[in-house]
């Protein structure tokens, strides 16, 4: 207690949202996470502060084959871990393979599957690492082989479950080598302290080989569970930066977006509900539609996130690399009564029992209760069906939509790189993620195609008409709305933020500028 | 000789908790690891389960752990699975127990006072106003007094910090939310103390013997009056020591409150079952220390 | 006191009860209150809604475009973030949070009142087994526990719902409600039982009691006309310390999202949704301020209900009124 008396003021202080559960770049799977990976590790490549897309990270440059399966990496030549310890491709290749070998459980190690046998070493159907589509040439070549030509591939290399990790460290304390100090980073920053419902302080990694650059010495991460615990900090000036949507209360977003502090841009990530489409009365694709057809996603967006989400129509978010969406089916009441009525429902009568199943999460607005609340309104006045609100703890949840126990449940999902393919993958028949019940042999067969192309237009329209059958044609989704990435900081104080689709925004390049220089 | 005996039946009584916690967390469906997104190959999810022995029978479980805690290794959290449930207890254990001891002393040497005085006032306006204010408090969640704390005292008034932890001015507005409740129930079960004693047959001895009205209230009354609040301050002092997930929540402190409650909404078997020994512990030891109190403060009352 | 008239203990109770000023405020109050959430549907009958003013009138469930309504003449407390009316929800959530309130309590009250008396008045070794029982089940924090037992419940409930011939989901919603109060009674007799039994403990010795012994009356009716008569008003004033404390225990499982479902709502998730509106920059006051004031009434009245029951039974206080 009382220890940041002493302590050294922090150059800025970051309201992070819920503590990150590991920093382990191989086992990180959460927003919070990844974000302080991200300081720490490094991979091959790295995400533009600016545009979000991969640049050159401790890879200086590289060569693709003209089938574009093979990649040839070269490493920078002042990287190290620490004087005299370099980081070489050996690194590299033990990383990769680490985040792929059965021990490590890897969640995100689905990452590395489009390498060469990188799915077979993880199931154990091939026990040699060395038939992995990933060598070191040399101390500062490394060679990756991957299964088809993958147009996000550099996207992925930028990802955290791929970043560098110090092999000596971990060979010496196995599973606690987060816990020793020092602790070697490829990043640009060192992990000083980390205290769970404290703060998470990171400093400078001198031996970063683009130290020079690194423009806050220190930085603190808050943890913060209640919102306004946050708005509270920040107007008092204990933190300069606030990111997350959940991190400020919701109902004021009409006021605070009209201040300066307040950013929102376009964002990988949608809300959707997913249809069970394996019982009644959602197995009838009328149903489905008239369900999707009777929302008024605007007033969702509108009255209650009152920011600058954009009532969504299909799943692929507007603005996603590589990608032109397709039409869904919009906002058609009237029609919709009239599928109801022809699937044997007319004006909702016989309408069998059903629910709409959601999380009790949902962040400090209980947002999930307030859109099921809204759209439970908006079934039962426009097509006369009562639609039971099932709120359930996330496990029970979550557990209930893998064994497809639900009729409608809200879903969310984030992109993990800039492509089409991050959303749209997860509705193959044997994604498990799908949890919808829902096979589709044209879908599957497109997706594949689509996998093949080198062209990037062709791709795209193959994807395009996938999504088609998806949100219009079969309506196994209703999609609800896109996700704005948000953050709340003063630009005349904090530089170095930039709006990007990932929101992803690098820590090294922030800074907050003294005052007496505005 | 009858604490001798409670003392020695303390470990079996952990070993029975500790069975219990830990069968109770398995009741709960799900496991640590289920997240909105799976993992790309149900394999991973096998290897998950196999790293965490979350796949063997749960009486293999409870046994390997039962060897890790003699070896004193309560085990790595599932949750935060770069911290060790010992480490996350050991880091924030002092702030809620300095937290909760304030808040104890706050609660006692607030409620005490009050009950004593509505009670002597009894039936006067004295007592009206005095209990109203014990009432007042128990009847407004913590959930609404904290954040208008912080709204009239740190963010309009600046006279303290809106939250986190440090230095001894950040823990004057967590005190006062933590503790005030526990004031309202402390006056109540004093005044009804004092009222219950004031009326028994020993203060009507002691009046007939002559015996000042001060000198009764104070040596005689006061002493059996307090015993409802002494058997009260076991249970509660271990609730205020364990943290408060509100008052954590609201003002962003590092104590281990918060992790009572998520761990239990997170599947975190290990912190759970960590948690429930700790405050297994605690509350036994404070009991034990009030039943010895109570013997002391109340000769009517014998053990055999 | 008019000579010759001979009253029973309860009759003289009623009438100390009567005597009783603030309580019997209270009382009127609490029984305001009480009618007021039973009444209040029937104000959307189609008898009674064309006579009364709108404002009395509104559905708790139906959303309208008046989203953050301040208080007015249409919506006398305002609306919510849904433009749902929030007098309506507040009648509507006050008659929940008593029914969870009551229930637990008299759950915790029926196990801890007996639980309590027999461990102390036995003593010896059923005291210590039986408490010992007690110390298990408190050194459980309740938290966990009711975590624990409402999302096993809530599975459970999940796999009843969607089998063949499952039931019906406002069926499981009730299933779910009644475990909510078993919950709550299960961890708030603990605390009972404990007082119950210290006060038994000290009683057990006195004169009075030694001497029934002598008289050769039974256990059962020491226990009943002796033992539990003398801490009656620790058991009256401790439930109305449990009616409110279950209230709000019942409120932060709301804040949880493991209490009342929505669109169903209670003084406590009213309560909790609108501490949320808490901050520096606006307040939608109404939200906050009418749930509050309707939780701190009811609660207020159900305690000095309380006082004024404990010092109308207490038979010390008897003296008083010969």
């Amino acid at each position: 207690m009382g220890c940041t008396g002493s302590e050294r003021k922090a150059d800025l202080v970051i309201i992070n949202g819920p503590d990150p559960e590991t920093l382990d770049p191989a086992l990180a799977t959460g927003i919070e996470d990844l974000r302080v990976v991200a300081a720490l590790f490094e991979g091959l490549t790295r995400n533009d502060p600016v545009t979000s897309r991969a640049i050159p990270g401790l890879a200086e440059r590289w060569e693709i084959s003209p089938d574009g399966c093979v990649y040839t990496f070269h490493l920078r030549d002042n990287l190290m871990w620490s004087p005299g310890d370099p980081i070489t491709a050996d690194d590299v290749v033990y990383s990769w393979l680490r985040a792929l070998n059965p021990l490590t459980a890897a969640e995100y190690a689905g990452q590395l599957f489009y390498v060469k046998n990188g799915e077979a070493y993880l199931n154990g159907r091939i026990k040699d690492p060395g038939q992995v589509g990933v060598h070191a040439l040399d101390s500062k070549t490394v060679r990756v082989e991957l299964n088809h030509p993958t147009p996000f591939f550099l996207d992925l290399c930028a990802f955290q479950t791929l970043a560098v990790v110090p092999r000596k460290l971990i060979d010496k304390y196995g599973e606690d080598w987060m816990r020793a100090r020092p602790l070697p980073t490829s990043g640009p920053y060192l992990l000083d302290q980390w205290r769970l419902n404290d703060k998470i302080r990171l400093v400078k990694n001198p031996y970063y080989w683009d130290a020079a650059n690194t423009r806050s010495a220190i930085i603190d991460l808050l943890p913060i569970s209640a919102p306004g615990t946050a708005l509270n900090l920040y107007q008092t000036g204990d933190a300069d930066i606030i990111w997350d949507r959940d991190n400020v209360p919701y109902e004021l977003t009409d006021l605070l977006s009209k201040r300066p502090d307040y950013h929102t841009f376009k964002y990988l990530g949608t809300y959707f509900i997913r249809c069970n489409t394996t019982r009644p009365p959602f197995n009838d694709i009328r149903v489905r539609k008239a369900f999707a057809l009777a929302i008024d996603k605007r007033r969702l967006t509108e009255r209650i996130l009152r920011d600058g989400e954009q009532p969504a129509d299909h799943l692929v978010p507007d603005g996603t690399a590589n990608y032109d969406p397709p039409p869904g089916l919009g906002c058609d009441p009237a029609e919709g009564r009239r599928l109801l009525a022809e699937a044997g429902y007319p004006g909702g009568k016989g309408f069998p029992p059903a629910s709409y199943l959601f999380d009790s999460s949902g962040g400090g607005g209980k947002i999930h209760q307030k859109m099921g609340v809204e759209m439970q309104h908006m079934w039962e006045e426009q097509l006369g069906v009562h639609v039971e609100l099932k709120q359930m703890e996330k496990r029970v949840y979550l557990a209930a939509q893998s064994s497809l126990d639900y009729d409608l449940t809200r879903s969310t999902w984030v992109g993990d790189y800039d492509d089409p393919n991050t959303f749209l993958d997860l509705f193959r028949g044997n994604n498990g993620n799908n949890r919808t019940g829902w096979k589709n042999a044209r879908y599957d067969e497109l997706m594949d195609r689509a996998n093949q192309e080198v062209d990037l237009r062709k791709r795209a329209l193959l994807l395009k008409q996938a999504e088609i059958i998806l949100v219009r044609d079969e309506a196994v989704i209703i999609p609800i709305y896109f996700f704005a990435g948000f953050n709340y900081y003063d630009p005349a104080k904090v530089k170095g933020i930039f709006s990007n689709m990932l929101d992803e925004h690098p820590m090294n390049d922030i800074w907050k500028a003294a005052a007496k220089n505005r | 000789m009858y604490f001798i005996r409670r003392i020695l039946f303390l470990p079996p009584l952990m070993l029975l908790i500790s069975f219990l916690a830990f069968g109770l967390v398995h009741l709960m469906p799900g496991g640590p690891f289920d997240r909105e997104r799976k993992p790309a190959s149900p394999e991973i999810e096998r290897h998950l389960l196999a790293k965490y022995h979350l796949d063997e029978p749960i009486l293999k479980q409870y046994l390997r752990y039962l060897n890790g805690i003699v070896h004193g290794d309560f085990g790595p959290s599932m949750k935060y699975r770069n911290h060790s449930v010992t480490d996350i207890i050991i880091e924030g254990l002092p702030v809620s127990l300095s937290l909760g001891a304030l808040a104890f002393c706050f609660a006692m040497g607030t409620g005490i006072p009050l009950g004593f005085f509505t009670s002597i006032h009894k039936g006067k306006w004295e007592d009206y106003a005095g209990s109203f204010v014990a009432l007042a408090v128990i009847c407004v969640p913590g959930l609404v007094i904290g954040p208008i704390l912080i709204m009239c005292f740190a963010v309009k008034l600046h006279w303290f910090p809106v939250a986190l932890w440090g230095s001894p001015w950040r823990v004057i507005l967590p005190t006062l939310t933590l503790g005030l409740y526990f004031t309202g129930r402390v006056a109540r079960l004093m005044h009804e103390g004092m009222l219950s004693t004031l009326h028994s047959e020993f203060i009507t001895t002691a009046r007939a013997k002559g015996l000042g009205e001060t000198a009764i209230l104070v040596k005689h009354a006061f002493r059996i009056a307090v015993l409802p609040v002494l058997s009260y301050s076991g249970p509660m002092l271990a609730d205020l020591l364990t943290g408060s997930f509100i008052v954590e929540n609201l003002f962003q402190l590092p104590g281990i409150g918060v992790f009572m409650v998520n761990s239990s909404l997170n599947a975190d078997y290990t912190m759970v079952v960590g948690l429930v020994l700790l405050y297994a512990i605690l509350l036994l030891g404070l009991n034990l220390a009030v039943d010895f109190v109570h013997g002391l403060l109340d000769p009517r009352v014998r053990y055999d | 006191m008019i000579d010759g008239e001979h009253l029973s203990p309860n009759q003289r109770a009623w009438r100390r009860f009567r005597r009783n000023r603030g309580a019997s405020v209270a009382l009127l109050v609490l029984l305001g209150v009480v009618a007021l959430i039973l009444i209040w549907p029937l104000f959307r009958s189609a008898a009674l809604a064309p006579i009364l003013p709108k404002a009395m009138s509104h559905n708790p469930d139906a959303i309208s475009d008046a989203q953050f309504a301040p208080p007015s003449w249409g919506n006398w407390f305002g609306t919510d973030v849904h433009g749902r009316d929030l007098l309506s929800r507040v009648c509507y959530g006050a008659r929940v949070s008593l029914l969870v309130g009551v229930v637990g309590a008299v759950v915790s009250l029926v196990i801890g009142v007996l639980w309590g008396a027999i461990a102390g008045y036995c003593g010896g070794r059923w005291d210590g087994v039986m408490m010992r029982f007690v110390d298990v089940l408190y050194s459980m924090p309740s938290v966990v526990f009711v975590i624990v037992l409402i999302t096993a419940l809530n599975a459970v409930l999940g796999k009843l719902q969607t089998g063949p011939g499952g039931l019906s989901a406002s069926t499981a919603g009730t299933m779910q409600f009644i475990g909510l109060f078993a919950g709550l009674g299960a961890v708030s007799w603990l605390t009972m039982a404990r007082i119950v039994r210290g006060q038994v403990l000290s009683l057990r010795h006195r004169a009075f009691i030694d001497a029934s012994r002598a008289l050769g009356a039974t256990h059962t009716r020491i226990l009943l006309r002796h033992i539990l008569p003398n801490v009656y008003g620790v058991i009256i004033v401790y439930l109305t310390l449990t009616i409110p404390s279950i209230i709000l225990y019942e409120s932060f499982l709301s804040y949880l999202g493991l209490g009342i479902q929505p669109p169903q709502a209670s003084l406590g998730s009213l309560i909790a949704s609108g501490a949320e509106q808490i901050n520096p920059i606006r307040i939608y006051w109404w939200l906050i301020v009418f749930p509050s004031a309707m939780l701190a009434l009811t609660l207020l009245a159900l305690n000095f209900v309380g006082d004024g029951l404990r010092d109308a039974w207490d038979p010390r206080t008897e003296t008083n009124f010969k």
